[in-house]
């Protein structure tokens, strides 16, 4: 079974300050957990892709329009909490092992060496098979 | 590295897939290496996949093979030693270089297959694990193939069976057959990740085919391999019948669309009449014996199911009471649900509404599509309109699967509509 975990990071002014902030240090502890985060998971067979992504100041927003040019406007919104971070796929027996998976990345030291703890929504991706019904 | 298996005719690829756990057993019985042993074979079978279509046939092929796969073996041994002189570490175990010879010809002697599949199918192993072992050491189906046929990347695949294979040397299982008292445990193993093979190639017919190979027709070659050498266990022969009478509707169970069409309303006419009569024969042989087990009861419900010429003429009665035999003997959710269907097709909707409500207790089906999916269906029956679209709405939010999601939306949309 496929899932998608999506780790959500505190926009700007939220309880955790964004990387940039970080002492050198708080930086490389946190860059060698994921290092060893995908590692785990690619020398057990179970990682399929995993990808940060570039911050939200970057983002934009695109909606189509009825008989017009497609919209396309800065992100986040204002009242955004929290952005998503990035992503990692993994293909798993149980969804035990998916959420396991989310619970040691969400472990990632922070600022100060602590674990940050940040929520991972963990959700299963769709397939395109299914049985007798 | 991919094979271009268009090059290769059905026969050639049948062939090479057929002499795979053969030359393998050689290979293994001779260098004492599963691991290595596993990965020359396979290097053999990409080679023969690329020069048997511009050479020809070999006179001999599976000597072809096992040659190739030896050389690759004193060539692998050979780089060993000279790293270990290098890094002058001391010799461990006997290292021998073993030139090829006409021993690893003796191919037909023995069938090691099943202890191949014992070793792939080892307790140590995760199931995912076990399918991607089994189908490249036994199968001879490439990385590139099971990796294609699960959608996952190649490097994932392969690093899959790289941890699996390391697993097992961890485990210090010897290539040999598992003892009596074991015997029975590994056998159920062996039959469980048949199993599983072939529901993830019957299930995935459903969707777009994406360049898979055919996992169905896979796991139905391996049963008959095992069945092959293991004639007279009920088992073996009930797993290759479930198969046969499950993968004879495959046609009719997909619309034009990929999507899902239930067993009442199914096109019988284009069932596999062929692999009914097989799979009957099978069932009707095994339960003959004694000793009935899981699969075999299985086969003999898929069995009523395909000799019922329309839907209505099915033996109801009949599945209830092998679905009651199937529960005492495994304690299943999915079969305890399939067991609620048959008493609503049997004696009322209430009857199968009143079971689905004790099961409401089961963690394992709590929060389960298939649980919403059959109460909705037998709401549906018992005429609760209502009800029933929420209980199909309910199922589609709970599943993974798009067709089976399509499926859902579409009886609560034509209930809606009614």
């Amino acid at each position: 079974m496929k899932y998608i975990l999506m780790m959500q990071y505190p926009a700007a002014g939220g309880d955790v300050p964004s990387m940039d902030q970080w002492p050198q240090a708080a930086v490389q502890a946190h860059m060698e957990h994921l290092r060893l985060f995908r590692e785990e998971f690619t020398t057990s067979g179970e990682m399929i892709v995993t990808h940060a992504l570039a911050g939200p100041d970057d983002a934009r927003f695109v909606r189509a329009r009825q008989g017009a040019a497609p919209e396309v406007t800065d992100g986040p919104f204002p009242e955004t909490k929290e952005f998503l971070a990035g992503y990692v796929i993994v293909d798993v027996d149980t969804a035990e092992r998916a959420y396991y998976a989310a619970s040691r990345w969400s472990e990632g030291p922070g600022p100060d060496g602590a674990p940050l703890n940040l929520p991972v929504e963990v959700r299963r991706i769709m397939w395109a098979s299914g049985e007798d019904m | 590295m991919t094979v271009a298996s268009a090059a290769l005719d059905r026969q050639t690829t049948d062939l090479l897939r057929e002499l795979a756990p053969r030359v393998l057993s050689a290979v293994v019985r001779r260098y004492r290496d599963f691991a290595a042993g596993e990965d020359a074979v396979q290097e053999a079978l990409l080679a023969a996949a690329r020069q048997w279509p511009q050479t020809g046939l070999p006179a001999n092929p599976g000597g072809w093979l096992a040659q190739v796969a030896s050389r690759r073996m004193t060539d692998q041994i050979r780089r060993e030693i000279a790293r270990r002189r290098r890094e002058a570490v001391a010799m461990e175990g006997d290292v021998q270089v073993v030139s090829p010879s006409d021993d690893l010809d003796a191919l037909a002697g023995r069938d090691d297959t099943l202890n191949l599949l014992f070793m792939c199918c080892h307790p140590a192993l995760t199931s995912s694990s076990a399918i991607a072992l089994t189908l490249r050491a036994v199968g001879g189906l490439t990385t590139a193939e099971i990796a294609s046929a699960f959608l996952v990347p190649e490097a994932t695949m392969a690093q899959r069976i790289s941890r699996a294979k390391q697993s097992i040397r961890a485990s210090g299982a010897p290539f040999e057959a598992p003892d009596a008292t074991e015997r029975g445990e590994r056998l159920r193993s062996v039959l469980h990740v048949l199993y599983l093979i072939f529901n993830e190639g019957y299930a995935a017919s459903a969707g777009p085919v994406l360049q898979r190979a055919d996992l169905a027709i896979e796991a139905i070659r391996l049963a008959r391999a095992v069945r092959a050498l293991l004639p007279d266990d009920g088992e073996v022969a009930g797993l290759l019948a479930l198969m046969l009478l499950t993968d004879a509707r495959r046609s009719a169970r997909t619309g034009p669309d990929g999507e899902l069409i239930s067993l009442a309303e199914q096109d019988r006419g284009l069932w596999d009449a062929t692999a009914i009569a097989e799979g009957v024969a099978l069932v009707e042989t095994s339960l003959a014996r004694g000793a009935v087990g899981p699969y075999q009861l299985q086969a003999a419900i898929a069995a009523v199911h395909d000799e019922a010429a329309r839907a209505e003429d099915t033996d109801w009665l009949q599945i209830l009471a092998l679905y009651g035999l199937l529960e005492r003997m495994a304690d299943n959710p999915m079969v305890r649900l399939n067991h609620a269907v048959a008493l609503a097709m049997a004696q009322g909707p209430r009857a199968g509404l009143e079971r689905l409500a004790e099961l409401k207790g089961d963690k394992r089906l709590a929060g389960h599509h298939r649980l919403a999916a059959v109460r909705a269906h037998l709401l549906e029956m018992a005429g609760d309109r209502d009800e029933a679209i929420g209980a199909y709405r309910t199922a589609s939010a709970l599943t993974a699967s798009a067709p089976e999601q399509r499926y859902l939306l579409a009886r609560a949309a034509r209930l809606a509509g009614t």
